[in-house]
């Protein structure tokens, strides 16, 4: 029952308005290629669902042909670039107020090409009332769905593919919102849906779930009783006057019945005793506010008692709360959290979802394509094409209440491959990637957004730049630059609009918005100069190498790691040097490095370690293409391999900054074996691996890696972890804790950051870790 | 582990239960689990036994005193549950040691104390120190067994109560009531009250003394008190009262000696012959205050004394003309203790005090309230139970009122329905625990009637919602789907959204105050019960006993509560309730009068 009849929450027209103007393109996004709707209408909002492909441009390496060396000469480049077309599957949904369901029809109608659908699928109880509308609009047949089921459904699949998708509700903290990351095991767990009444359903695996509850007390009781006993006549207006009242004129209180002893007592005064205990008299007049504010106490401490008493009897502590009566109203998550902390004594976290509001629609979507088996797949948040959750905290950002009122979006990518857990992880229900929360950490927050506000001009150029033949880059650059200056602003309003805000998610964001138009790898060009330019350096560099004594070799290749990790255009400090001094080199490079000790300094214990027996396997994260990869992390990997270690080199599936692709490793490695017979014969022995990371990310989330990366790390025994990087080892993972043993290394090339650790610019963390026996 | 007395005095009430059918609210659909109840059942061996010495009670008494008051395990649950704003997590102090009532549990459990003869239940409590129960308060007179108890010679309260026999002897002195004005408002029971620290009085020795003058001397003061011997060392002077001063109502018990010898009447003073002739004479006080006659337990025997126990309640807000009354009758010159539960025994303890003279006597409200049901249980309703179930409570046609036997109740859920409402899970008749409480109480049903219908008295909002229909304000689960949701199994009938409809400007417009009236009370009914089943399937406790104010002359609350226990439990559980509703806090605290005496 959920949300049936549940009508009017946040919607403002009373007129049904044809006629409204939509911005079309901006929301019903792909409209053309859609294959499959799933609608969710609710009592004042619909959510529509539908799947389609995208066609994106990607840059593909492919090394040349080279039939004889005189071909290979003629090259100055390693290899060939060329820009493809890609077609990717996303799923989008789209919410927006009843009064516009007919425009949108209107508008999905005749924007919906080449279609061979011919059903949709639709839920809420919205459901029964417009399906003649649709089945006439759309000439699609309605086939309803369950609403618990796919609500059951939508939740589901948040969980598993969202990361930091739950929150928690913390009042007085700046942001209210904290955000949780997800167990690698969602199950079991407990969905309160508070609807215009309460379902308390338990949710045990996939497709088993059970209605274990309810309660008639719900949201549908405020607002019929507010509305009956205010003159206030909308759900949203009654909450708003709630917030404004004070619920101790209207409720007993303990306080009201013991007088003053409930402090000796030890009994809190201010306890209501009997909710609306002191209206029982005719001749009082009450506020309206004063009763709405008690109305709201007792309807919201009610429902939590309840969900504590299931939760304990059915043994579960993650309870997740939806329905309109929750979402997104910041007094309702309050008022709710408070009551399951009181009555749970803190055993029961009250959970909220940042897309609460769509898993109804994804769930009747997910119904509708079983055939495609999308839980299948990995899907990823398109942080470009999606709105993000907005406070509806009225004194936050008007403008974008405004927006998120009428008009939400959410994008989901289909990955290539599914995701999973590094094996290697010590704990997976506790690891975090992120090392700093910008949610959390306004100074760092400030200046981390100051300083993608800062490189973005040169992001834009450097767009243009990397595609010289096309007409409409500096236009799409300009979109570009646009949406994400604008996301930018909206974060620095509501740091929490995509959950927990990190250098990660500010980076992944850019490279989605850089996606969106069109700029697949701004890079890629550079890197094929870079990658030329280092490979011809690999043999002088491996044979300087191999003059050492071990012990000399062993820190120049720490060295050579590090210095090779000056390299990343990723950075601000670097890329300005490389765009003035393109000769800057690698020996220069080791020169800037800082003098031992480094900032982290646990190379003496390395070198120990190395006088030890050999690893069994070690897991390499590379970097940067060019220098990094092929001077740096390529003779390391050599001497791991002469030492018997098998080595799996783990690159990027997809292009984010200059970080080498697993697509350029395979060309690199290629060419570099043809130099050298070891990396050559590991390469046909497998003892040497590639493999790619199931990431498009200049940073590192150890809990979503390609399922191919985690069972080869599992059959060859990995026992060594190698990252590399600042955005790999030090805005993510600096405190990640594995099985086995792990190098975390790079050069902090931003002075703010350098600052915070305690150093100075290229300073270097070299941090090698042995888990506890 | 029960059993049913049949053939209960034909109290009967014509079936006509409304919501029966339909009232569960869309909350409950859970199926009850079978609870393995086998052993909680047989009571604790502990206490089964009748004679318990002289001096326990004492013990009991004083270990009260000096461990005070209840409130501090229970704390912040007490009455309110919820919160009051989201503002402030309650505090969660911990009562000063003085303050702290060894039985409660103290916060969240952490602290209960297993006993043997229950470990295997989870957490309750057992009365740590106290070595005799409360109710052993009655024990002493266990040398002249005299009435047995109606229903069950195991039942040791019952045996105790009925040993006591007749002591003669009493002084009275007038007490030129004029008692104060009595509201005549209806309505919910205290909240709960809260425990006391005792005061002991100074001794009290016999010596009948004439009656005194209505403003006395010390002198005066002194014979009065020797004369105050009601036939025996340590019992205590008449008049005796119990009292239970709850959010919404005061509850007074008086027990009026019947077996006064022509000798002792004419010693008792006019002062407490003018009370008992003023109370025993009128059923109704003033404006507000009434006598339930009909709740009379008549021929009772009590610390000695043969009598009839009066039951009388009156609105909270009149208790100052109440206190005030007092003084003006000088009943501080009766030099009577006044044992006194609920909030109000504190929050008026100081105004009993200055104004009038009078030291309360203050106690544990959950105490009272469990001593004075197991009490009143123990010598029956004259001659009939006090207990008593729904029998075929899913079927209006066959819902009949039969007669339960309460003999072992343990472990029993206890569900108190005052203004608030509290839960409480009761092991033994000194241990137990609150397992919680919620706002939506009593309070709650006549606050939202007085708003909605513009009604004033418990009385009339009942009235109406008998009149009402609440599926006009309530969207059930067919406003919905059209029908039963199958797919969870929920019949159409169910209620979704209790005032769903009234999301609605047509249905608001359509509806009368009678059903909202009657939603009004559905609602909070339904949703207590709700909670009280949750309890009961966390606690493995079958019985679920309904107690409390809330429940005065309100058939259509207790047909509903013994539909949901049964029906959403598949008959697992049973609804019990009492005919002496609310009262059982004030008896208890009459109880307590007599056990403080004994400790002297």
């Amino acid at each position: 029952m959920a949300e049936c009849g549940a009508s009017g929450s946040g919607s403002s027209g009373d007129s049904f308005d044809k006629s409204i103007t939509l911005p079309p393109d901006e929301i019903f996004r792909n409209l053309e290629n859609a294959k499959r709707f799933a609608i969710d209408i609710g009592g004042s909002l619909t959510k529509l669902a539908y799947y389609s492909t995208v066609q994106h441009k990607v840059a593909k390496v492919r090394s040349f042909d080279h039939s004889g060396k005189d071909a290979e000469q003629d090259h100055e480049s390693p290899y060939e670039i060329s820009v493809q077309e890609e077609v990717t599957a996303r799923l989008h949904f789209v919410k927006f107020e009843n009064t516009y369901i007919e425009a949108c029809l209107d508008f999905i109608k005749d924007h919906l090409v080449n279609t061979e659908t011919k059903v949709i699928q639709a839920t809420g109880g919205g459901a029964y009332k417009f399906k003649d509308l649709i089945e006439e609009k759309l000439q699609l047949k309605v086939d309803k769905e369950d609403v618990m089921t796919c609500l059951i459904k939508g939740c589901n699949f948040v969980l598993k593919n969202i990361p930091q998708e739950a929150f928690v509700y913390q009042k007085d903290s700046d942001p209210e919102f904290r955000f949780q990351t997800n167990h690698p095991n969602i199950f079991p767990y407990l969905l309160v849906n508070i609807g215009s009444g309460v379902s308390i359903v338990k949710v045990e695996t996939e497709d088993r779930f059970e209605w274990i509850g309810g309660s008639s007390i719900g949201g549908g009781t405020f607002w019929g009783l507010g509305a009956l006993l205010t003159k206030t006549k909308k759900f949203d207006e009654l909450l708003h006057l709630a917030s404004r009242g004070q619920h101790a004129n209207v409720d007993m209180l303990v306080q009201d019945i013991y007088g003053g002893a409930h402090q000796t007592l030890g009994l809190s005064g201010s306890l209501i005793a009997s909710s609306f205990g002191k209206s029982a008299t005719a001749d009082q007049e009450f506020s309206q506010e004063d009763m709405a504010k008690s109305l709201l106490h007792m309807i919201s401490n009610d429902i939590g008692q309840l969900a504590c008493l299931y939760a304990r009897l059915h043994h579960l502590d993650r309870v997740y709360f939806g329905g309109f009566f929750i979402r997104g109203h910041p007094v309702t998550m309050r008022t709710i959290t408070y009551s399951i902390n009181f009555f749970s004594k803190g055993e029961v976290q009250a959970l909220f979802l940042r897309h609460e509001g769509y898993l109804g629609a994804i769930g009747a979507f997910l119904k509708g394509a079983e055939q495609d088996n999308p839980n299948q797949y990995s899907w990823g948040e398109n942080y470009a094409g999606s709105s993000g959750l907005m406070s509806s905290s009225p004194d936050v950002c008007p403008a974008q209440r405004t927006r998120s009122g009428t008009f939400d979006l959410l994008e989901m990518d289909r990955l290539e491959r599914p995701l999973v857990n590094l094996p290697l992880l010590l704990d997976p229900s506790s690891y975090v990637p992120d090392t700093v929360d910008l949610t959390d950490d306004a100074l760092a927050r400030k200046y981390w957004l100051s300083c993608f506000e800062e490189a973005l001009d040169g992001v834009v150029k450097r767009a243009v730049a990397s595609q010289p033949g096309s007409v409409d880059a500096a236009e799409r650059a300009q979109k570009f630059r646009q949406k994400y200056w604008n996301k930018l602003q909206t974060l620095r309003q509501q740091p929490f609009a995509y959950g927990t805000l990190t250098v990660r998610s500010l980076l992944d964001t850019r490279e989605h918005c850089l996606n969106e138009f069109n700029f697949p790898d701004p890079y890629s060009k550079v890197k094929q100069k870079e990658n030329g330019a280092a490979l011809k350096c690999f043999q002088k560099v491996v044979c300087a190498l191999d003059t050492l004594d071990w012990e000399e070799r062993q820190l120049a290749l720490v060295q050579g790691l590090l210095a090779g990790n000056v390299f990343d255009w990723g950075a601000k400090a670097v890329s300005e040097v490389l765009e003035s001094d393109p000769q800057f080199g690698f020996e220069e490079a080791k020169r800037k490095l800082e003098e031992r000790p480094w900032l982290v300094d646990c190379y003496n214990k390395w070198l120990q370690r190395l006088k030890g027996p050999p690893h069994k396997c070690a897991l390499i994260f590379a970097d940067n293409s060019g220098v990094d990869v092929i001077l740096g992390v390529f003779p390391f990997v050599r001497e791991l391999l002469s030492r018997g270690t098998e080595v799996i080199l783990a690159c990027n599936s997809g292009p984010a900054l200059n970080d080498v692709t697993y697509s350029e490793s395979l060309i690199v490695a290629e060419r570099i074996a043809a130099m050298d017979p070891v990396v050559h014969s590991a390469l046909r022995e497998e003892r040497l691996l590639l493999v790619q990371t199931g990431s498009s990310s200049p940073c590192l989330d150890l809990s979503r890696l390609d399922k191919g990366l985690a069972v080869l790390v599992r059959e060859r025994s990995t026992d060594l972890v190698v990252i590399e990087g600042m955005g790999r080892a030090v805005h993510t993972n600096y405190y990640a804790a594995l099985h086995c043993e792990s190098l975390k290394l790079a050069v902090i090339k931003n002075s703010w950051l350098a600052e915070r650790l305690g150093g100075r610019l290229f300073s270097v963390i070299f941090k090698y870790e042995v888990p506890a026996q | 582990m029960l059993k049913l007395v049949s053939g209960g005095s034909g109290q009967d009430w014509a079936c006509s239960v409304a919501e029966a059918g339909l009232g569960s609210e869309g909350a409950a659909f859970e199926v009850a689990r079978p609870g393995d109840l086998g052993e909680a059942s047989c009571g604790g061996p502990g206490w089964g036994c009748a004679g318990i010495p002289d001096s326990a009670p004492a013990v009991g008494m004083l270990q009260a005193g000096a461990a005070g008051s209840a409130c501090g395990g229970q704390d912040a649950e007490e009455l309110g549950e919820p919160v009051g704003g989201a503002e402030e997590r309650p505090a969660r102090l911990p009562p000063p040691p003085a303050l702290r009532l060894l039985n409660r549990k103290p916060q969240g459990g952490s602290e209960e104390i297993k006993t043997s003869e229950n470990d295997s239940q989870r957490g309750r409590l057992r009365r740590g120190p106290r070595a005799a129960p409360p109710a052993s308060g009655m024990g002493d007179y266990g040398r002249q067994p005299e009435r047995s108890a109606p229903h069950t010679p195991g039942d040791p309260t019952g045996a105790r109560a009925a040993a006591v026999n007749g002591l003669l002897h009493n002084g009275f002195h007038q007490l030129p009531v004029q008692q104060p004005r009595f509201f005549n408002r209806g309505s919910v029971g205290s909240g709960d009250p809260a425990p006391p620290r005792l005061l002991l009085q100074p001794e009290l020795q016999p010596q009948p003394q004439p009656p005194p003058a209505q403003h006395d001397s010390p002198a005066k003061k002194c014979r009065l008190r020797r004369r105050m011997d009601s036939g025996k060392k340590n019992r205590p002077p008449f008049p005796w009262f119990g009292m239970d001063i709850g959010g919404t109502l005061v509850k007074l018990v008086y027990f009026e000696p019947k077996d006064i010898t022509a000798e002792e009447e004419q010693e008792e003073v006019e002062n407490l012959k003018s009370i008992r002739k003023y109370l025993t004479s009128n059923i109704a006080y003033g404006k507000t205050g009434i006598r339930d006659v009909h709740l009379e337990l008549k021929n009772l025997t009590m610390c000695g004394r043969k009598g009839n126990l009066h039951f009388i309640r009156f609105p909270s807000s009149a208790m100052h003309t109440f206190i005030q009354m007092g003084s003006e009758k000088n009943f501080s010159s009766l030099h009577t203790t006044l044992c006194a539960t609920g909030g109000g025994a504190f929050k008026f303890e100081e105004d009993f005090r200055m104004i009038a003279n009078l030291q309360l006597h203050k106690l544990d409200e959950l105490d009272c309230l469990i001593q004075g049901l197991l009490y009143v249980d123990s010598v029956g309703f004259n001659g009939n139970p006090e207990c008593y179930y729904f029998e075929n409570p899913t079927n209006p046609e066959l819902c009949q009122k039969k007669p339960y036997c309460l003999d072992n109740p343990y472990p029993m859920l206890l569900v108190n329905m005052g203004s608030g409402v509290s839960i409480l899970a009761v092991y033994s008749k000194d241990n137990y625990k609150r397992v919680t409480g919620t706002s939506l109480g009593g309070g709650t049903f006549l606050g939202l009637c007085c708003l909605l219908t513009g009604c004033e008295t418990f009385e009339e909002a009942l009235e109406m919602a008998a009149k009402g229909d609440s599926t006009n304000v309530d969207k059930l689960v067919k406003d919905i789907y059209g029908g039963d949701y199958e797919r969870f199994g929920l019949q159409g009938s169910a209620v979704a959204s209790s005032f769903g409809n009234m999301m609605s400007k047509e249905k608001r417009d359509s509806i009368s105050k009678e059903d909202l009236a009657r939603a009004t009370l559905v609602t909070i009914t339904n949703n207590i019960g709700s909670i009280a089943r949750m309890c009961a399937l966390n606690e493995n406790i079958d019985r679920v006993v309904f107690a409390g104010n809330f429940l005065r002359i309100n058939m259509v609350s207790m047909k509903l509560l013994a539909y949901a226990m049964d029906f959403w439990s598949k008959g697992q559980l049973k609804a019990l309730f009492l005919e002496h509703e609310g009262y059982f806090g004030a008896v208890g605290a009459l109880l307590e009068l007599f056990k403080m005496t004994d400790d002297q």
